[in-house]
């Protein structure tokens, strides 16, 4: 039988004495009610801040519950947050690849464009940021959905006749997404053009998105009709430097 | 062979960042490392040198471990920075005497009225081209000589240094106390209110004006032309740049040409307009200031419009009110209302810059009313920026004679599409945002890459500016009016809060 995690149980005590503080606790405090060293309640405090379970107060003397940890199922990221630590990486992507990048995150079972950068050759385009794909027939919403197993689509829509549309068929892909770390769009969701994307992923291995490239299928794909692997590394790189940036600090 | 980078080192008001650039002007690597903003008293704002010299010298190697890269792999150093804060050292121990006074600091209110006197604060606009206002840094030197026993008598046997950022950052880069270089650049010198605009040398009537004994002075350099070869951090790699942020994100569009303009949205926010070689002398309250100058060719002049608070005003929603966790989430928060409801934030923390110069401005809050929610406040944070951003293309059109037609925006602040789609409607033009938003960045390392040949020369660098969004106007006509004049009538109520009578030295 595993052994229990030490350190989640002191956490989990430290969050209920917060809880049960209104006015919140200092490290002194918590270390003497846990008969802890300073040092060790320092560092679950600072985790638990990183995680966004508690908060300091303006002095940085006291700690409190977050309003964030009464409300866990909600997204915990901030779509425009994502946004502002994926700007450096996205425009990087697009400039390297040449295409077209976006953003995304699932909601409600659509992916939610979150960041859309032009594919630089100053042509016109227009940005869809707030619009909203289907998963099941992109790569970036199979690059979020492989790791979401309570948001699969119900209703599976044909947009091309290579959409997939048998439940089955897209459990195994996402299968090979997880075990690849990203996935692919071959003509899914608009004839002639492909797509490469990866997950994001967050503090403790959280996908909280993903980010991929688009562009017409000979330029994403090789001669064998394969997607290129200069540019599958490229996108995995980007998704992850961003991943970097959202655990770096907070 | 192996590939190779530029570095460009930005010195920001809250952090310092190290960047890596390719041949093609992409990004690479970023580190980055905030430093604690000190306010000891209202009004007042100081960083502490020694801290700031401390993270540039541990960003720079994370950015370049960060790719695996070797130290040597790195052809050039480009340094820009947050201008106008202003630091006196000793020059044989290298130390700091005290902590530098940032921009924002308004702690030479009175003294700034004093010396306009009778004149008015265009007094000396003729020969540095700046008002005589709290943001520039000669007051500040006034200032600090005088407040510290026995500092200027040092001052005059040459035994202090005062230099802006950049040139604690190159003193440092090269040895510091030990064979030190001491310089700045023209884009930083033009800050100061000592530096002739025409002539690019110090002025004695200026050093006289304020006090300000020439020993401590830097030898001023061009902004592209290497400065030296660092001894610190990256020994052997040249130091190819020095300009200050904004001149450098200017530079990092690729306005090179007279006419290009670009708007930088960070702490604060700054329009420049490209005047090529003449000296343009605003009428509508726009600063003339050295936009670059290239090893010995002629220098190019730029007139600018400056926002002393934007991203500072999302910042005090943050910290000040905690109204939001991240910067960003203030977008969320405003996108759970229609407008703003009525409510204008007039974010006159330190006075009012461009196009006012009001000193004695302080901020309000107007059009509260019971209706007003945190999702409004939120949305008149924003819109504050787009504003302050209507005032200075306006008056940048008058004195231009043409009106600007798109405006080329960059710094942390575009990542707001709510506030990006605000500014095309209320400026009624189209938004565009280029590839690299750390376009300060950018400008310094093709600063330093033109000068050690890294890049050969500007239109190599034209071609690397790509679009990567752009936001079209949509507002209806009728609608910009009224909310424009409501806007104003709030500034109005900003003026004259601070009575001379208040003020403390
Ligand atoms: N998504 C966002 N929405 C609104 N404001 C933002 C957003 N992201 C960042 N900001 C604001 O932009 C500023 C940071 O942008 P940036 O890093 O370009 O600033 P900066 O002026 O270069 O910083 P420094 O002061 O260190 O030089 C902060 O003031 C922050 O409040
Ligand atoms: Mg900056």
């Amino acid at each position: 039988m595993p052994g229990t995690v030490q350190s989640i149980e002191r956490a989990a005590a430290v969050l209920r004495l917060l809880a049960a503080a209104p006015d919140g606790l200092g490290v002194a405090d918590l270390g003497n009610a846990l008969g802890l060293a300073k040092t060790t309640v320092h560092g679950i405090l600072r985790t638990l801040h990183q995680v966004g379970f508690v908060e300091q107060d303006r002095s940085g003397a006291h700690y409190h519950l977050s309003d964030a940890f009464g409300r866990l199922g909600e997204s915990y990221l901030d779509p425009n947050e994502l946004r502002s630590r994926a700007i450096n990486w996205a425009d990087s992507l697009a400039s390297r690849s040449g295409e077209v990048v976006r953003v995304g995150r699932l909601v409600e079972g659509k992916v939610e464009v979150v960041h859309h950068v032009f594919r630089p050759d100053d042509s016109d385009q227009d940005l869809d940021v707030g619009t909203t794909l289907p998963p099941h027939a992109t790569a970036l919403g199979k690059a979020v959905l492989a790791y979401d197993t309570s948001a699969r689509p119900r209703t599976l829509e044909a947009y091309t006749t290579r959409t997939i549309t048998d439940p089955v068929k897209l459990g195994e892909e996402l299968a090979t997404v997880r075990s690849r770390g990203w996935a692919t769009e071959f003509e899914e969701h608009t004839v002639e053009l492909g797509s490469i994307a990866a997950p994001i992923r967050g503090l403790g291995g959280l996908v909280v998105g993903a980010v991929g490239l688009t562009g017409r299928i000979e330029r994403i794909c090789d001669s064998r009709l394969r997607h290129r692997a200069d540019l599958v590394t490229m996108v995995r790189a980007t998704a992850d430097a961003i991943a970097r940036d959202l655990r770096d600090d907070t | 062979m192996a590939e190779q980078y530029v570095a460009a080192v930005d010195q920001g008001t809250n952090s310092s960042r190290c960047i890596l650039f390719d041949r093609r002007g992409r990004l690479v690597s970023v580190a980055q490392r905030e430093h604690r903003q000190l306010f000891p008293r209202p009004g007042w704002v100081e960083h502490d040198a020694e801290e700031i010299w401390r993270n540039v010298a541990r960003v720079v190697p994370a950015a370049i471990r960060q790719i695996g890269a070797a130290p040597s792999q790195v052809v050039a150093i480009g340094i820009t920075n947050q201008r106008e804060t202003s630091l006196l050292w000793d020059r044989r121990t290298g130390r700091p005497i005290g902590h530098a006074v940032v921009w924002q600091d308004t702690r030479t209110d009175r003294l700034v009225t004093e010396l306009a006197g009778d004149d008015g604060a265009d007094r000396f606009a003729d020969l540095c081209g700046l008002p005589l206002t709290t943001y520039f840094s000669a007051p500040r030197i006034k200032w600090m000589l005088d407040h510290t026993p026995g500092l200027r008598q040092r001052a005059e046997r040459g035994e202090i240094l005062f230099g802006t950022m950049e040139s604690w950052l190159i003193w440092n880069f090269t040895g510091g106390a030990n064979g030190g270089l001491h310089a700045t650049d023209v884009t930083n010198a033009s800050r100061t209110m000592l530096m002739n605009i025409e002539t690019l040398e110090w002025d004695d009537r200026l050093l006289e004006a304020f006090d300000v004994p020439r020993a401590i002075l830097p030898e001023i350099r061009p902004s592209s032309g290497v400065f030296a070869t660092a001894t610190e951090v990256l020994p052997g790699v040249r130091i190819g740049a020095a300009l200050g942020d904004q001149q450098a994100a200017l530079f990092g569009q690729t306005c090179f040409s007279a006419g290009e303009a670009k708007c930088t949205y960070g702490t604060g926010s700054f329009l420049l307009l490209h005047t090529g070689q003449e000296i343009v002398r605003s009428k509508h309250g726009m600063l003339t200031t050295v936009a670059y100058q290239i090893g010995d060719q002629p220098a190019s002049y730029a007139l600018e419009g400056s926002m002393a608070v934007t991203g500072s005003l999302v910042q005090w929603f943050r910290d000040g009110l905690g109204m939001i966790h991240t910067a960003a989430e203030i977008e969320t928060l405003a996108r759970t209302v229609e407008d703003n409801g009525g409510a204008y934030i007039v974010p006159a923390f330190s006075g009012l810059f461009a196009p006012h110069w009001r000193s004695e401005a302080r901020g309000v809050i107007a059009g509260l009313t019971g209706y007003i929610t945190k999702g409004h406040l939120a949305r008149a944070v924003l819109e504050a920026t787009g504003f302050q951003t209507l005032e200075v293309v306006d008056a940048m059109n008058a004195d231009s004679g043409i009106a600007l037609t798109a405006l080329k925006v960059d710094g942390g602040m575009t990542a707001n599409n709510l506030l990006m789609q605000f500014l095309a409607d209320l400026l009624d033009v189209r938004v565009v945002r280029p590839m690299v938003t750390e376009t300060v960045s950018l400008g310094a390392a093709y600063a330093a890459g033109l000068a050690v040949g890294y890049w050969p020369d500007l239109e190599g660098l034209r071609s690397n500016w790509h679009r990567a969004g752009q936001w079209m106007p949509h507002m209806d006509p009728a609608r910009r009016a009224t909310e424009y004049a409501n806007w104003q009538a709030a500034v109005q109520r900003t003026f004259n809060w601070i009575r001379t009578e208040d003020q403390e030295l």
